[in-house]
């Protein structure tokens, strides 16, 4: 039974166990039609003519998981940033654990979707954010159909987020193989700031496909930081739906280091509904191998004075594939846009492959839109000059990349988040030297 | 030629049964539609052998599995392949010696469209092989040409005439299952231009041919064939002009450029097809397949200025088969009021130390839709592959847009590409420092879009260059407000 039979199937004992009288049951009965009509995208759709998910959708998968499984802190506890005070938001295998988690209801809700979606008082809510930011198409509408379970984040107007919020899922390999779908739903109204890290982990090497969707809604004056970190296994692939809505004054920026897993697909997708918006999409990619990382943006200028910035940085060894697909809409009325778009590349070695597509489409003649895309090596005469002064060649190399990425580096907005990462660029490209920032 | 007319008249009539269609062979229009039959009887009346006949009918065959493309960014009513007519010549068939030979009212026509043919002859240095709806009616300077080996004339001519040059080449850049455009035109190419020239030899003069529809309601399949063999040198021009119609025309031309080992190819556009009125009421449609390929350090230059056309589908490209071997792209497209252009190049890097550019510049205003489109693909072998890209785009008016889809894969960690696209109007400043100096608005506009397509303008030769300009200026006439 192919996959997609095997969902669709899954799909109707899934829904006789719900509660008809949920907000969200139609939504599910809508979404599961949609993925039914669509399918899995191919490599015929535009958008995934780079990347294939054929060898993924081969596989058994389990699409729940039968059995609870219990983790020490102490065990996983490089997978999360430790050394600082944050929100916890822990699953395992799809499941929320209590355990490894700290949630809060005071002043902002940080909990499970779970709770979100039952509970009579988050009601009001979930009608009207779940599910509307989202573009209705296949893989959003898969996770949309199976939404049971994800992290559920609302700041209330004018409350800041005391702590970083973390959202860590871990897979134990209890399945052979399994399919996961998380579904986050982030609310920032006016006046609001909140910082979030989103972390996919597998502790096993059995295969795990996740399809994730997070919604992120920004009003007026909110400033959403979300930090996405991609470093799992090789037998592990996610698919990550990221979808964002803006109001006036807002600022959203989503950093995404991807470093780890076996194909990689990132659609983040911003959408602009007011005026002085600023959407910051940056990202960092370093992999091996055959692993395969494919970003996938779109920033829609709907509205006028409003900025974009995007900058994608990636370094490809091996054999690995990278995949840049960007696109800039600029609609009629979104006059003085300023949409700015860059994405550079390194290639290591002979195999590795780039195929990047930076695209304008741009309606308004009152803009400054630019793209810039380079693939090129490092510097002949700059790693001579480090050369020169005594670093070995390793490290000279090791310095230049990291000057590459630090680009993006430079904006993180948490110390302790930019230590991590930075050692584990180093780590990636085999140095040992740390390097202070 | 011991084939005339009416033994063609009188092989129709007897093959009428055979074919099951009827031909009014003074009209020298065929009957609307499309079969092998048609086919045949384009391949029968071009009086071709039997090797092109079967090579048209392969095409044919392959068209007929093909869908029309629908991934370019442009909206049209599809045309009915079925209610077009696929050959249509002017009533005379007879080749001239002479100017004075041909028909006055044709030559009344190319007045009309600014071109005098003696004039050309004479001041321009420039031999022109006229294609009148689809015949080739005038051949000039064709004795110089020939002192060099150099031939240039007709396909059709060079099919009977140097059938082991056209078998050779034809198709060998575009195969006839290319596309479904490339395959339709494989099938029912009606004339084009044919041009070779030999080792070694630099060619003296800008050659350059001028198309034309000018019958109603009858598409034009133009097929070009380049081949500059080791270590020769031609410039070729090609020029556009074409009389309002109401109803859609359909041009689907495929051009193929052969650069041997040290040659080099500078092929130059200027397209100015009827775009159709103001308020998108007719205009040609031009679907046209455009490649090359480059051997041994040879070069290939595609320069073009777009300024016609209801809808355009373009993308000169180049294969870089060879090592050392240079590809260059320099284009200015212009759409006004409801225009639509989807156009670009596909460089695609094989050889070793393979260089490519690409110059891309488009103006959009009215509610126009102008779009690039281009491919620059490093395969693995190719070391030390370099590509720059640089595409700009200039809007007047919010009505219009411009868009940009670069496709860029690479392969070889050797590579360098650089690809850079901006889109911005003129700047109010711009103007106004002009206004100042006293240049009013519609002039300092020109001057602008001037400075803006330089680089490109700065490609064609002199005497396009000059007719380029001036088109850029009609196009955008009025559309300033």
């Amino acid at each position: 039974m192919s996959l997609k039979d095997k969902l669709l199937s899954s799909h109707i004992v899934f829904q006789e166990s719900l509660d008809p009288d949920s907000p969200i049951y139609d939504v599910r009965s809508e979404a599961i039609k949609t993925f039914e009509a669509e399918g899995f995208p191919t490599k015929r759709d535009e958008n995934w003519k780079y990347t294939s998910l054929n060898s993924l959708l081969k596989k058994e998968y389990s699409i729940r998981t039968k059995t609870e499984s219990a983790l020490d802190f102490k065990d996983v506890k490089q997978y999360f940033i430790h050394d600082i005070d944050t929100y916890n938001i822990v699953f395992i295998d799809g499941v929320f654990s209590s355990y490894l988690s700290s949630t809060t209801h005071e002043g902002i809700d940080v909990c499970t979707m779970n709770s979100a979606i039952n509970k009579p008082k988050y009601k009001q809510i979930i009608e009207v954010y779940f599910n509307k930011i989202a573009k209705d198409e296949s893989l959003n509408a898969l996770n949309t159909a199976f939404a049971k379970e994800g992290a559920y984040v609302y700041i209330p107007k004018g409350k800041v987020a005391d702590k970083p919020i973390q959202i860590v899922h871990l897979s134990t390999g209890a399945e052979e193989a399994m399919f996961l779908q998380p579904r986050n739903l982030i609310i920032a109204e006016e006046n609001t700031e909140v910082q979030i890290i989103e972390r996919h982990q597998s502790l096993s090497s059995n295969a795990v496909f996740t399809n994730s969707v997070t919604e992120i809604y920004a009003g007026k004056h909110a400033n959403v930081d979300y930090y996405k970190i991609q470093n799992d296994r090789l037998e592990a692939s996610l698919i990550d739906n990221t979808e964002i809505e803006q109001h006036d004054n807002s600022v959203v920026s989503v950093h995404t280091f991807s470093f780890g897993g076996d194909i990689v697909r990132n659609n983040l997708n911003f959408y602009q509904k007011g005026e002085h918006i600023d959407s910051i999409l940056k990202g960092v990619t370093i992999i091996e191998g055959k692993q395969h990382v494919d970003h996938n943006t779109l920033v829609h200028h709907i509205t006028p004075n409003c900025e974009s910035h995007q900058d994608y940085k990636g370094i490809f060894a091996e054999k690995s594939t990278g995949v840049f697909n960007g696109k800039v809409v600029v609609e009629k009325e979104a006059q003085k846009t300023n949409a700015y778009q860059s994405n550079n590349n390194i290639l290591i070695d002979d195999q590795a492959t780039i195929n990047s597509k930076p695209q304008l489409e741009i309606f308004a003649d009152d803009v400054r839109c630019s793209h810039g895309c380079t693939i090129g090596q490092l510097d002949e005469s700059a790693l001579f000059y480090l050369q020169s002064r005594g670093i070995a060649k390793k490290e000279a190399r090791a310095l230049l990349m990291y000057a590459f990425a630090n680009t993006v580096l430079s904006s993180v907005r948490l110390p302790q988040l930019k230590q991590r990462i930075t050692k584990q660029i180093a780590k990636k490209i085999g140095v040992s030297i740390g390097f202070e920032i | 030629m011991a084939y005339t007319e009416d033994d063609l008249r009188e092989e129709l009539k007897t093959k009428e049964y055979e074919y099951g269609f009827f031909t009014d062979i003074d009209s020298e229009t065929f009957p609307v539609g499309l079969n092998e039959d048609i086919v045949r009887a384009i391949s029968k009346k071009k009086e071709e052998p039997e090797w092109m006949t079967q090579w048209r009918l392969e095409a044919f065959r392959h068209w007929e599995k093909m869908e029309e493309p629908e991934w370019a960014n442009v909206h049209y009513e599809k045309p009915d392949f079925q209610n077009i007519s696929y050959y249509s010549a002017p009533k005379k068939k007879d080749k001239y010696q002479s100017l004075d030979e041909v028909d006055p009212e044709l030559l009344e026509t190319f007045k009309k469209l600014g071109i005098s043919l003696d004039e050309q002859k004479k001041l321009a240095g420039v031999a022109v092989d006229i294609v009148m709806d689809s015949v080739s009616v005038a051949t000039t300077f064709k004795d110089t040409l020939a002192e060099k080996g150099i031939i240039f004339c007709s396909i059709s001519e060079a099919i009977k005439e140097h059938p082991e040059l056209v078998r050779k080449y034809l198709g060998s850049v575009i195969p006839q299952r290319d596309n479904f455009y490339a395959a339709l035109n494989s099938a029912v190419f009606s004339d084009g231009s044919f041009c070779y020239i030999p080792k070694g030899v630099r060619c003296p003069m800008e050659l350059s041919t001028y198309f034309r529809i000018n019958q109603g309601g009858t598409g034009q399949f133009e097929r070009t064939l380049v081949i500059a063999d080791k270590g020769s040198y031609v410039s070729y021009l090609e020029g556009c002009t074409a009389p309002s119609r109401d109803e859609n025309q359909l041009h689907a031309a495929c051009v193929e450029l052969i650069a041997l080992d040290d040659a080099e190819i500078k092929y130059s556009t200027v397209q100015n097809w009827y775009p159709g009125n103001s308020e998108g009421k007719g205009g040609v449609y031009n679907f046209v397949t455009k490649r090359g390929i480059c051997e041994n350090n040879a070069k290939i230059s595609w320069t073009q200025v777009e300024t016609g056309s209801a809808v355009t589908w373009k993308y000169p490209s180049c294969i870089l088969k060879g090592d050392n071997s240079i590809g260059e792209f320099y284009s200015i497209a212009v759409t006004n009021n409801f225009q639509q252009a989807d156009t670009g190049t596909k460089m695609v890097h094989i050889g070793k130390n393979t260089k490519s550019t690409i110059i891309s510049k488009g103006i959009s205003a009215g509610k126009s839709q102008n779009s690039y489109r281009g491919l620059v693909k490093i395969n693995s072998g190719a070391a030390n592959a370099r590509n720059f890209s640089q595409c700009d785009s200039l809007l007047m008016g919010n009505e219009c847009g411009a868009h940009t889809f670069p496709y860029i894969e690479a392969k070889n960690k050797t590579a360098q590409i650089e690809h850079e696209a901006t889109t911005s109007k003129i700047g109010e400043d711009q103007i106004f420092y002009c206004n100042q100096r006293g240049i009013d608005t519609e002039k300092a506009i020109a001057l602008i879009v001037n400075g803006f397509s330089k680089e490109v303008l700065n490609k064609l030769p002199m005497e396009f260059a000059v007719e380029a300009q001036k088109l850029l200026e009609i196009s955008l006439e009025g559309s300033v407000g």
